[in-house]
């Protein structure tokens, strides 16, 4: 099970290895920071005629994606083989998956094939963890699982704000939609908590996370609040980011229309002009433009949605090192 | 408790500096065409401090970048966690004559890594290898074209250069766990 532990910065503290990584609510403000430095160092090779370097030679890492993606499961294939790993993709269609498999058959089957790290994405909250307490020798990164987390989106966003405003201490952040059913918003809250960032989140108060909230409303992580009005939550904002809608949502009956959602929770021109000057606009994709973000600004100026790709593949290249070398002391 | 013996005090590199800044200019006839890279992390301050001091006798400014060899060492499994630093070039190596330089030389496992990483980004007509201290216990044939101070040690031992940017010092130490009869 994950433990909410409450999300502390612990300063000058030495990273201690970790084997998986399934949500970053056990991420320390230290840890968050040495990563992110690995995946600027790792953004020179993604610059270089020649992009690979050998580090991973001689280790496995299957993708295991038991759900649509592109932009991950590519982000992750190729930072894998940058390091010169072999990476083996594992979709739901053409494997035992299909046969029904369980996970946990087809994961020990993996494992039992010598793969050193399982990338999963699975529409099952908590499946990662599941696996990271069968698995004894394969490692596991969660890329996404249901309504929970999305650890390594969450990282690329950390990176992608960081790039651009030096530090996330007291950035103000806006996440703007459907935050309940977003594993991204969730994995930022904790990261940006524990980075000392304040969160704004701000949608239909049916769309608001209720376990990131103390009975009677108030949020659970520091310096997190809630705001339902968007005009009034983008105010002074340092970066704003919009989640994708799932269609589906309206005929659940959290929403009243499309049409009342877009005139109310969608990032466009005259909203943007509210936050602070040169405020970022993110997005974790895939877009529906028109709906939660206005063309004009997906690929405007403040869009930082095409960097938060690149360095995604910058920011796993610098996990998958992590996890895949040094996790043994010298004798 | 380790102890610490002093085996170089500020003013020692700063001599040694200068020497190799002159021996580097006059086997490369000049210091055209040169590029020095620091090995990180404290390769690049003394990186730096050969730059200047070639400057000061040669006027002539050579370019300084710095390069992480993490992602090619032979022994990762084998160590902790490494924490990647930038690598940085700010010239193409292609056609120069690439100086390496590195605050101890003792395996050669660092300066191998260093070959291969510098391999990736160009094809330099010529790499070296400099070095304030060489204590010896090679594991591969490599050799320094520069050394500051030859030290014989113990593999028990360690030497430590400490450089301002750092540690607020510059000085190198011997540090031995045992204790060192009197």
């Amino acid at each position: 099970m994950t433990t909410r532990a409450p999300v502390e910065a612990a300063p000058g503290t030495s990273v201690a290895p970790r084997r998986h990584v399934l949500d970053l609510d056990d991420f320390s403000a230290s840890e968050i920071h040495v990563l992110l430095d690995s995946a600027e160092a790792m953004r020179e090779v993604l610059g270089r005629s020649i992009k690979k370097v050998p580090s991973l030679r001689g280790k496995v890492v299957v993708t295991l994606f038991l759900e649509p993606s592109t932009r991950t499961r590519v982000s992750f294939e190729q930072a894998g083989k940058m390091l010169s790993a072999d990476v083996i993709n594992v979709g739901e269609t053409g494997s035992s998956a299909e046969k029904g498999e369980s996970l946990l058959n087809t994961a020990l089957t993996l494992q039992a094939m010598r793969a050193d790290l399982i990338v999963l994405r699975h529409p099952h909250s908590g499946a990662p963890y599941f696996l990271a307490r069968h698995l004894t020798s394969t490692a596991v990164v969660n890329a996404g699982d249901g309504m929970h987390a999305h650890p390594t989106q969450a990282l690329l966003d950390l990176m992608t704000m960081r790039r651009h405003l030096g530090s996330l201490e007291g950035a103000k952040v806006v996440i703007v939609g459907d935050v309940l059913h977003s594993r991204v918003a969730r994995s930022n809250a904790f990261g940006l908590a524990a980075s000392g960032a304040s969160v704004v989140l701000c949608g239909p108060p049916t769309m608001m996370p209720l376990d990131l909230l103390r009975p009677g409303g108030t949020p659970s992580l520091p310096n997190v609040t809630l705001e339902p009005d968007l005009d009034a939550a983008i105010e002074d904002a340092d970066v704003v980011m919009t989640l994708r809608l799932q269609a589906e949502r309206q005929a659940a009956g959290m929403l009243p229309s499309l049409r009342e959602y877009t005139r109310r929770w969608q990032v466009n021109e005259a909203r943007m002009s509210r936050a602070k000057p040169g405020a970022l606009l993110m997005h974790p994709g895939p877009m529906n433009e028109g709906v939660e973000i206005a063309s004009s600004l997906a690929h405007g100026g403040s869009s930082q949605i095409e960097e938060q790709v690149t360095n995604g593949v910058a920011l796993r290249m610098a996990l998958l090192y992590q996890l895949l070398t040094g996790t043994e002391e010298r004798p | 408790m380790p102890t610490e013996r002093l085996l170089m005090t500020g003013e020692d590199m700063r001599r040694v500096i200068s020497r190799i800044a002159h021996e580097i200019v006059e086997r490369n006839r000049g210091a055209d065409g040169l590029v020095l890279v620091g090995l990180q992390r404290r390769g690049v301050p003394l990186a730096k401090w050969l730059a200047s001091a070639i400057q000061a006798f040669e006027d002539v400014e050579v370019p300084v970048g710095a390069l992480d060899t993490n992602l090619y060492r032979d022994d990762l499994t084998s160590r902790r966690q490494p924490m990647l630093r930038p690598t940085t070039l700010p010239v193409d190596v292609d056609d120069k004559v690439v100086v390496l330089v590195d605050d101890v030389l003792y395996t050669g496992r660092t300066a191998r890594a260093a070959l291969n990483a510098l391999m990736d980004l160009g094809r330099p007509t010529q790499v070296q290898l400099a070095v304030m201290v060489d204590r010896g216990h090679r594991e591969l044939p490599i050799r320094a074209d520069y050394v500051g101070k030859n030290v014989p040690t113990a593999p028990d031992e360690q030497v430590r250069v400490r450089v301002d940017d750092f540690d607020s010092v510059d000085e190198v130490v011997l540090v031995v766990e045992r204790e060192v009869p009197a």
